[in-house]
């Protein structure tokens, strides 16, 4: 298992970066209304085939072939489930793939949140070639990080310049930091 | 809120500096281990604190990037440093602390940090 959710985020959108998108889509959307934690990572990638899509939660399935095992989607359906949410992927070949995690909020069976920074900037630096679009949100407050947007300020710059590397990770910290004020998820 | 307005002032900045350090066959690849099993295992800062120091230090020609599985997931978090004309390198167990000491020994230093490095002989579970 992942000690943070996070972690499975980075993990399962590293799957989208290999299946070629163009752009990533992640939205974090805490609710305590619904008492529901939502991550959705959605793709426009080369999508999977029906027979693919039923038999990725199956830990003994893998495109992989160094080994047998693939744990990625497994671990994060399992993350949601033990805290009393729900898991979905929907895929379609050439139009890409959408992954679903509904956590329970307050249950004392989920993992904490974690790093959502570390795992966005890693995500964004990492993959120079791919457009992210990640949302924010706990209740009314939200923010938005759009790597189009920033790509169109800096004019072939690339994310790995050191200035922009850091610009990239205060923007990400100090806008959650806003979003939360220190409520933890 | 961050605004954009400061990363136009970085662009403004680096515009002029650019096509630097371009990608050649003299360049020194940190490459990270990043699937589930390199992620589990707490590769994240692993790999962060490479690129945060590379950067940091200014260290030239050398770019940190990731892969996938390595295929000895009992190892990780590992690291492969690939440098041009010398057999590759693999660190194995790999945490924070030790890929600083990494960068200052071997990427700074010249000198391969062999208390990390995967052993020649490991012993193999029977069947």
């Amino acid at each position: 298992m992942m000690p943070e959710i996070s972690l499975n985020v980075l993990d399962v959108a590293e799957n989208s970066t290999r299946a070629e998108a163009s752009l990533v889509i992640i939205s974090v959307e805490a609710d305590t209304a619904s008492d529901e934690l939502t991550i959705v990572i959605k793709d426009d990638g080369c999508g999977m085939t029906p027979e693919m899509v039923a038999n990725v939660t199956d830990p003994f399935f893998t495109t992989r072939k160094t080994r047998r095992v693939g744990l990625g989607v497994p671990f994060f359906k399992l993350a949601a489930e033990m805290s009393g949410g729900r898991f979905s992927i929907e895929s379609e070949v050439g139009v890409g793939t959408c992954v679903t995690a509904v956590f329970g909020l307050t249950n004392v069976d989920r993992m904490p949140l974690g790093d959502m920074t570390s795992t966005m900037h890693s995500l964004i630096t990492m993959h120079e070639d791919t457009d992210f679009l990640y949302t924010y949100r706990y209740d009314s407050d939200s923010f938005t990080l759009d790597t189009r947007e920033f790509r169109e300020v800096l004019g072939g710059v690339p994310f790995s310049e050191p200035e922009v590397s850091q610009y990239i990770r205060e923007y990400l910290r100090e806008n959650e930091a806003e979003v939360t004020k220190g409520r933890l998820i | 809120m961050k605004s954009l307005e400061e990363l136009k002032a970085i662009r403004e900045r680096m515009q002029g500096q650019l096509g630097m350090r371009e990608e050649g066959e003299d360049q020194t690849r940190v490459v990270v281990g990043m699937a589930t099993c390199g992620i589990a295992a707490g590769a994240r800062p692993v790999l962060n604190k490479f690129a945060e120091l590379v950067q940091e230090r200014g260290i030239k020609n050398t770019i940190v990037t990731q892969t996938g599985c390595i295929g000895i997931c009992r190892f990780e978090p590992i690291v492969e440093i690939y440098e041009p004309g010398k057999p590759k390198v693999t660190y194995v167990h790999m945490d924070a602390e030790k890929a600083e000491e990494v960068v200052t020994r071997h990427l700074q230093g010249g000198q391969v940090v062999k208390e990390y490095v995967i052993p020649a002989t490991i012993s193999v579970p029977s069947k």
